[in-house]
Parts: structure tokens; sequence; C-alpha cells
């Protein structure tokens, strides 16, 4: 029992980081970024040449990837996106040209990376030490990748709620038009987070490569679990999105050890569902927008 | 008017006829061809009919399309194909009643999460009732059914959904949709029930799906849940059915054909840089045609008319 | 770069097909078309990566730079014509009808997997291509061969691949190096559960106890309770048929959780290359599906060549040798029969017998006769144990060592 619940928050505190980046694209820059996965993807090779060819640690290549992914995503918003922001009249046509144009960039992503890289699957080891806990054997790669998803988790609740800055992308998180109105330049608030929101995810990804197996087409499986968290938490809510995710793997390590493996991802999903029928928004979702 | 339904009646006729000539005229592949263009037609158009009034997202047709191909696969060879049909159609219906009356009251990104997460949790419950009540994962479907056959039937289904399309827009459901599209507020101070006009849409666009499924599934002889319930079919009738223009009832044809041919075009042309060619003409599209292949011939429209007006004065 | 030679040697064909006229141009062969089509993106990507497409790219370059197949007393290239199925069955069906409908190929090679296999055999059987299967396993493999007399199953069926392991166990148990608890999962995919549907019986059979049988779903990211929950049942024998992703994970984490039983098999994944590179001196003693002669010169010579066409990547220890084989068959199938006659060339495949980097091959009312079922990892490298009557099986190593620390 204990050891199914040390498991499940692990792979909750996973599923959390991994949907982080998504809740700040999503909820505030307002970009339904189905790319997401890919960017993830990207990151998880980009530790693994590091680590392979130059014996760097992740977490040290961390420090080489975050700001990487930070400009990219900049790019990618600044060149792609923003056009596409300016144009849409309302959200729901916003909606539906992030929808096309992250597709299309998925695609453009995964191209790359498969001529690249191939098809072939990708593992390394990293960390893949016991680690004993409250008298259990633990992999220290994921806690480790539990430790960091909470304090970036943390940093980012207390930097939105505590600084100027943090209050700015939350109004522009809730009213686009009223932000502007007490003077808050939208247009680049949206675009520094969408940037943060990449190098969040290329920090999962750079984590998460050293546990999981990943191949160039594997990205699309961690955009919906992006999804799937960031809506159940409820959207653009940081704390919904670490509430969410925990939950999700808690109850999916405990499925696993006390039901049966194989209904895992089915209790998964149908939790998911019972959350939205109670709560249409999410558990920290306003009810209406 | 009714001289020019009569012309527009003939004109489908004599289009239907012809494309049924197909299976005699082109060899395997063009009626291959054929049947993807249909069932993608069919598919994104029935997609349309719900999301299009409504506006509501869904990524769960390939939670229908699957329940249709299961059901050929459990029942296919012990029942005859119009009985197998007709019970795939009536799971399919029952099963979008459900789903219409519990998620209506969801909205926007929340609808089009929750209708993907219901398509992965009904493959997950089919994945764990076959590994273990039945023992086995993959079903073989031996059911003597040609593909002409397939063909016609998904000819005849994109004959139904249009004239459904077609009928529902001139009913009272039609207008009462069109009043929820534009406030769903208005509409209910105008005394619709919404909920009973939202669901009956989605039930109708459900069903078309499952028997596109059902229909299908005799193609591939082996189905298993990654084949029936691959979510990339969601993702491309959505794409297909967005692209085109879902507000009007021909708009996802609009889209589904184009993609189908691109999509053979450069996989057979360029197989090693498909991914990427596909990804760079998304997003010209994206840009090129804001409101869809549909919002590019009316703005057509809008600006060749006064032309044409001013002209005989 | 496919594409382009495949143009350049269209041009040749067509150039000198104009060149020769046209009634010459049918009466002789001038180049073999081959067509296949291949999961080049979505998630069957991973296997046909590794095990399919280098093979198939390698054997078409090595055919052409020795001239290419020998028909009669001359040899003619061979073209390739590839498209990407996009890991979907209706996209493979497609495919293959374009193939022989617009291409109008001579031959065409399988996708990968059983599913797609299995949706492609009703169309090459209706236009008669002869279809050597290599990546499908499946118990209906004997009913298919019949049903489409010119399909052949080179993998056998999962009943095979269940009943040599019981065997192994079995006589492993009578040596009394180990106990009878046996420890089961399998992943909830076709693969998996007709294993585990197959073993199961054949483990009851054989008086073991069964101490742990469940399935987990494709995509499941931690395999942490599922082993834990086992190492706590202490079975003498941990069977997972797993698929590459989750037997890398449940091998990382059975040494993390220090869950060590004297036989510890995984299924797909555990003869890939990827396996050695990830786990070194941990690998030994492993056991897992499949396996081939490593002893033999044929194997090494074929590790060798494919190191070198590949840019030092290496096969598979499985179904990339049998892949290989089946391209090999093919050719000598073709060049005995002496044209382009598919009726000819199944009969040939019906019939002959092929010498190939596996062995000679024989078919037997269209599936083989000889497989390997259970291999293991010993001094770097994965060898062929069980069936132990095939030519070139190693003895087992039990129990399998301790983990080390990485």
């Amino acid at each position: 029992m204990t050891n199914a619940i040390l498991t499940g928050l692990m792979l909750g505190g996973m599923y959390a980081l991994i949907a982080m980046g998504l809740t700040l694209q999503y909820g505030v820059a307002r970009i339904m970024n189905l790319s997401y996965g890919e960017v993830l993807i990207a990151a998880a090779f980009g530790a693994q040449g590091l680590f392979t060819g130059w014996a760097l640690s992740p977490f040290a290549g961390l420090a080489f990837v975050i700001p990487v992914a930070f400009l990219l995503n900049l790019a990618i918003y600044r060149v792609l996106l923003s056009p596409l922001v300016r144009r849409a009249r309302t959200r729901d046509a916003l909606e539906v040209d992030s929808i096309l144009a992250t597709f299309g960039l998925a695609f453009i992503l995964q191209g790359i990376m498969l001529s690249m890289f191939g098809g072939a699957y990708y593992s390394y080891s990293y960390l893949a030490s016991p680690v004993h806990l409250f008298g259990e054997t633990i992999a220290a790669n994921r806690l480790a990748a539990l430790a960091v998803c909470i304090l970036l988790g943390g940093s980012l609740y207390l930097a939105l709620t505590q600084t100027r800055g943090g209050t700015a992308i939350r109004a522009v998180a809730v009213d686009p038009a009223a932000a502007q109105l007490v003077a808050i330049d939208v247009a680049r608030t949206a675009a520094f987070t969408f940037a943060l929101g990449g190098a969040l995810v290329a920090s999962a990804g750079v984590l998460i490569s050293t546990f999981l197996t990943f191949s160039a087409t594997s990205g699309v499986v961690f955009t919906m679990k992006a999804l799937i968290v960031v809506v159940m938490g409820g959207v653009g809510n940081m704390l919904g999105c670490l509430v969410a995710g925990l939950l999700l793997g808690v109850s999916e390590a405990l499925v696993a050890s006390l039901i049966d493996p194989g209904l895992t991802l089915a209790v998964n999903f149908a939790l998911f569902l019972v959350v939205l029928l109670v709560k249409p928004a999410g558990l920290f979702g306003r009810a209406s927008r | 008017m009714n001289a020019r339904l009569a012309t527009f009646a003939l004109l489908t006729a004599a289009g239907l006829s012809l494309m049924a000539m197909v299976p005699y005229l082109a060899n395997a592949y063009w009626l291959a061809l054929g049947i993807s263009l249909l069932q993608y037609t069919v598919l994104a158009t029935a997609w349309g009919l719900f999301s299009g009034p409504t506006r509501y997202v869904s990524l769960a047709t390939t939670a229908f399309f699957g329940v249709g191909a299961y059901t050929v696969a459990v029942l296919g060879e012990a029942l005859p194909w119009p009985v197998v049909l007709a019970v795939a159609a009536m799971l399919g219906a029952a099963l979008a009643v459900l789903v219409g009356l519990s998620t209506l009251r969801l909205s926007g990104v929340y609808f089009v999460i929750f209708t993907f997460g219901l398509a992965e949790l009904i493959r997950q419950l089919v994945v764990w009732f076959e590994v273990n009540k039945s023992h086995v994962l993959g079903r073989y479907v031996f059911v003597p059914v040609t593909q002409a056959l397939i063909y016609w039937q998904l000819l005849a289904l994109a004959a139904a959904v249009f004239a459904l399309g077609w009928l529902i827009a001139r009913s009272r459901l039609g207008f009462a949709l069109r009043i929820i599209g534009e406030d769903e507020t208005v509409a209910t101070h105008c005394g619709i029930n919404t909920t009973i006009a939202k669901v009956t849409l989605f039930v109708i666009s459900a069903t078309v799906m499952t028997l596109v499924g059902a229909v299908m599934a005799p193609r591939w002889t082996y189905i298993e849940p990654s084949i029936a319930f691959n979510a990339m079919i969601s993702f491309q009738v959505l794409i297909m059915a967005l692209l085109g223009g879902a507000h009007r009832l021909w708009g996802p044809v609009l889209g589904a054909v184009p993609l189908t041919l691109l999509f053979e075009l450069l996989s057979a042309n360029f197989p090693n840089t498909f991914t990427i060619i596909l990804g760079c003409i998304f997003l010209v599209i994206v840009y090129l045609l804001p409101r869809g292949v549909v919002g590019l011939i009316e703005r057509r429209r809008e600006t060749s008319v006064p032309v044409q007006r001013r002209l005989p004065a | 770069m496919t594409t382009s030679t495949t143009r350049r040697a269209l041009l040749l064909a067509a150039v000198l097909a104009a060149g020769a006229g046209f009634a010459t141009a049918a009466a002789a062969q001038t180049s073999i078309k081959i067509g296949y089509v291949l999961s080049r993106t979505g998630p069957n990507t991973g296997g046909a990566a590794v095990t399919t497409l280098p093979n198939y790219e390698m054997w078409a370059k090595e055919v052409n730079d020795a001239g290419g197949i020998k028909l009669g007393e001359k040899r003619v290239p061979i073209e390739i014509v590839a498209y990407d199925d996009r890991s979907s069955a209706e996209e493979a069906v497609r495919g293959i009808e374009r193939l022989i409908n617009q291409d109008k190929v001579d031959f065409i090679l399988p996708p990968w997997g059983t599913g797609l296999n299995l949706a492609v055999g009703p169309i090459l059987a209706r236009e008669g291509y002869p279809h050597l299967a290599a990546t499908a396993v499946t118990d209906k493999a004997p009913e298919l061969a019949k049903r489409w007399p010119n399909s052949f199953w080179l993998l056998g069926t999962s009943t095979g691949a269940a009943e040599a392991l019981v065997d192994l166990l079995v006589k492993l148990r009578d040596e009394k190096k180990i106990g009878d608890t046996v420890a089961m999962v399998a992943i909830a995919d076709g693969f998996g559960i007709d294993l585990s549907t197959a073993a199961r019986p054949a483990l009851t059979k054989a008086k073991f106890k069964l101490a742990y049988d469940k399935s987990y779903p494709i995509g499941t990211q931690d395999l942490a309770p599922i082993i834990n929950d086992v190492k706590a049942l202490n079975p003498d024998v941990f069977v997972a048929f797993s698929y590459p992703p989750d037997t890398l994970a449940l091998t990382e984490q059975s040494r993390i959780a220090g869950f060590n039983p004297k036989i510890f098999y995984t299924g797909v994944g555990t003869a890939f290359p990827l396996f050695n590179q990830k786990f070194g001196k941990n690998t030994e003693g492993v056991m897992g599906i499949g396996g081939w002669s490593g002893d033999s010169a044929a194997i090494k010579d074929y590790l060798a060549r494919h190191k070198a066409a590949r840019n030092g990547a290496e096969p598979d220890r499985w179904a990339s040798a049998v892949t290989y084989s089946s391209l090999q068959i093919l050719q000598q199938a073709i060049e005995r029969v002496g044209k382009v006659d598919r009726a000819a060339v199944i009969k040939e495949l019906q019939t002959g017998s092929f010498d190939t980097v596996i062995g000679k091959v024989k078919f037997e009312n269209n599936l083989p006769t000889r497989y390997w079922w259970v291999g293991q990892w010993q001094g770097g490298d994965f060898y062929g144990v069980a069936p132990a009557g095939n030519v070139g099986a190693r003895a087992a190593i039990v129990p399998k060592p301790a983990w080390v620390a990485p």
C-alpha cells in the first residue's frame, strides 16, 4: 500500500510535470498546442544526445536545453502563431486556427526527428539506482523527476501569485481584453508565457528521458496525456495541474496493485470523465469563461 | 424554384448513378481510393452535421467508428449482413444518447478532451473485456463482402447523410439549432429544448459514423482495438471538417476530398519526407484559408456578385 | 534517397524499354519491380525501423551490387517502390492495391507486424502474390496458410512459442534448477494475449503454479506496481510477453527493486541491440523471445554485413535474420523459376528448400519446421537456447546471475 502510493505519487508527479507547460500555453497564451508532445520528445533526444555523446548528465543538460527551448518556442510563437492571434476575432476562431496550425507543426517536428533519428526506440540509463524511502525501494530517476516537478511547480505557483509579472500573466489568462485596459502588454505577456511553457515541457522531456523509452513518433501520447491533466485540473491553473496529475498517478498505481493492472488506463479515463461531469470546468477551473 | 429543385434532383441522381458505376470502370486501386474518399466524406459530413451548428468540437469519431467495426468483428459471421448493420447502428445510437445526455453541459475545450477521453475509455474497456472474458485480442473477420459492395454501401451512406443534412436544415430542428449556435441563452428563452435538439443531432451524426465503421471493417480481415479505435481517425476527420468549413453542409466534403487526395499524393511520391511536407502544407492552408475552403468560396461570391450587378447598369 | 534512386532506375528502365522497342521489351524482362508498404510513421515505426526496413534496403542494395536477380542466363536489377502505411490497416491495404494496380510491381514484400500482415493477406491472395510474412506471430497461421496458399508464416504460432518456453521450464525443473512458481504478465495487445492464452494451459498441464497472471494496457508508463507485487510473491520464473518499451521498463524496474528470479524472461525488444546498450553487464542471463544461432558462420557474416550497411547499427537477434532469410528465399525461388511467374514462384516456395542465414529452410504446409523461441543474453550477445534440438542451440544459464550496479 505505501509502495503503491509512493509509486503513484512519482507517476503523478511525472504527469503533472508534462502538463505544466501546456497549462501555461493553453491557459494564458490561448494556444491549443498539438505539437506539445513533439517538443517534449525533441528535448528527450537532446538529453540523450548530450548524455551519450558528451557524457553530460541530463540535469546539467537542463541548463542547456531550457534556454534553447525557451528561445525556440518564443520564435515559434512570434513567427507562426502571433499572426493567428492577431487575426482571430473570437476565442473560438483562435482555437480552430491553433489546432490546425500546431497540428501541422507537429508533423513538421516529427518529420525532422524521423529524418534525424529514424523511427527506432531510444533509451539510456541514468540514475537508475534504487533509493530507500519509508522502507520501500524506488527508482532514483523517477524520484528526481518528482522533486524537480514540485520545485518547478511550486516556484511557478509562487511567481504567478506573488509577483507583479505573475499577476499580469494571470490577468491575461482571465481576460485578455480587460488586461489591456490596465496597461498590460498582452501580446508580450502571451509570447513570454508560451515560451515559458515550452521551456517547461522541454525540461519534462529531459527528465523523463532518463526512465522512459521514446521514439520520434511517440510525441502524441504525451500531448494527449498533458491535455487530459490540464483539462481535469482546470485550464491555466498550476495547482490544478499538480493535483490532477497526482490524482491520476496515485489512482493508477492503486488500481494496478489492488485491482488489476489491465484496468489502470480505463480507471484513469473514467476518473477524468467523472471529474468533468461533476465539475464541468475542471477541479480548479472557474464555472464559465 | 420548383424547376431549380427538379434540376438539382436530376443532377444529383445523375451524379450518383455515375459514381455508382465506378466499381465497373476502375481498377482495384482507384476503387480503394474511392472508398477512402467516401469514407472521409461521410465521416466529416456527419461530424459537421453536429459540430457545425452547435460548435461543439468532438474527438469521439473513432469511438463510434470503432463500435461499428467491433460489432462486425463479433457478429459478422453469426448474423446476416443487414442485421449486423442494424445492430451496429442501434449500439452506436444508444451510446450516443448516453454520451450526449451526460456531456452536453460541458463547453469548449472541456468537451473536446472529454470526447477524446471517452473514446480512449471505450477502447480500454473493450481491451479489458477481450483479454479477461473472451481471451482473444484481435478478431478475424471473414465476411464475404466485396470491395465494390463496400463502395456502394458508403455511397449510399453519403447520399443519406447529405439528404439528412438537407432535411434537418429545413426542419424545425435545424431552425432551433441555428438559434442555439448563435446564442444558446436566447434559444432557451425562445422555448427551445436545447438538450433534446442537441442530443438528437448528436445521435444522428454518431449513428452514421458507427455505420461507416461497420461497413469498412470487412476490408481489413483483422480487427483489434488499436485498428478500430485509432485516434488518428478522430483527428483527421476533425481537421478535414474544419478545413472545409463546418458551418455549411457541403463544407466538410471540400476538406475531406482534397486532403485525402493530398495524403495519397504525398505518401506515394515522398515516402520519406511525407510528414514534413504535409506539415508545411497545413501551415500554408491555415494562413491562406482563414475560414476554410467554404470561406474562400463565399468570399469569391461576395466579391463577384456586385461586379455582376454593376455590369447591366 | 530511395525515391531518387527509384526515379533514376525508372527512367533508366523507360529509356531501355524505348530503345529496345515494344515487342522485345515485353518479351525480355529488363528489371524486376519490387514494392513494399512499411510503417514509417505512427506507433509501429519502432518495430519496423529495427527489424524490417534495414533488411529490405540492405538486401535490395546487395542484390543490385551483384548485378541483380538471375533470370535464366542474365541478371536483372531490382527496382524498389516504397510507401508508408502510417501504421494503419487501411493505408496498408490501399498501398498494396496501389503497388499492384498502379505500379504493376512484380513482387511485394510484406508490411511489419501481425495486424498489418493479416490486413493485406486477402489482396495478396486474390492477386496471387507470394506473401512471406516474417514479422507475424499468429495461432491462425496454419488456417491462414490453407485459406491463402500464397502465404507463408515464418515466425510461427504463439502456441509454438508458449510450448517451447514451457518445455524448457519443465526440463530445468527436472534438473532441479528451478522450482515451480511462475509469475506471468502480458501486454493487452494481440501479441501478449495470444501468447499468455497459449502459455496458461501449457503451464497448468505441466503442473506449474501460476502465482501471478495479469495483463497491462499499451502505453502504461510505470510498471513498478507490477514488479513490486510480483517480487512479493517470490516466484522462480518471471515471464513477460511485452513490447519493446515495457520490456526495457520491466527489466529496469526489476533491477531497481532487486527482483532477481531464477529465470527472467521478457518479450519483444529483449533481442534488440538497444537492450544491450541500455543494460550492458546486466543483460547476462536475461531470457527473451526469439534468438538465433549466433555461433554460426552465416549469422556472423550477416551481422557484419548489416553493421557495414547500416552505419554500425546491429539487427535484432530474432525477426531481423528471419526477415532477411525471407528475402533470400524469395530470391532463390524466383531464380529457380527463371522468370516473373508468380504462380510458379509460389509453387517453388511450397516445395523447395532454401539456403539462408538462419540455415536451411523448407516449408511444410507453408510453415517452416524450425523456430527459435527462447534466447538468452550470454557474455554480451543474445543466443538461441530453445528448442534445444535446433542446430546451434546453447545451454541455458540458470539461475540468472544477480543484477549488478550499472
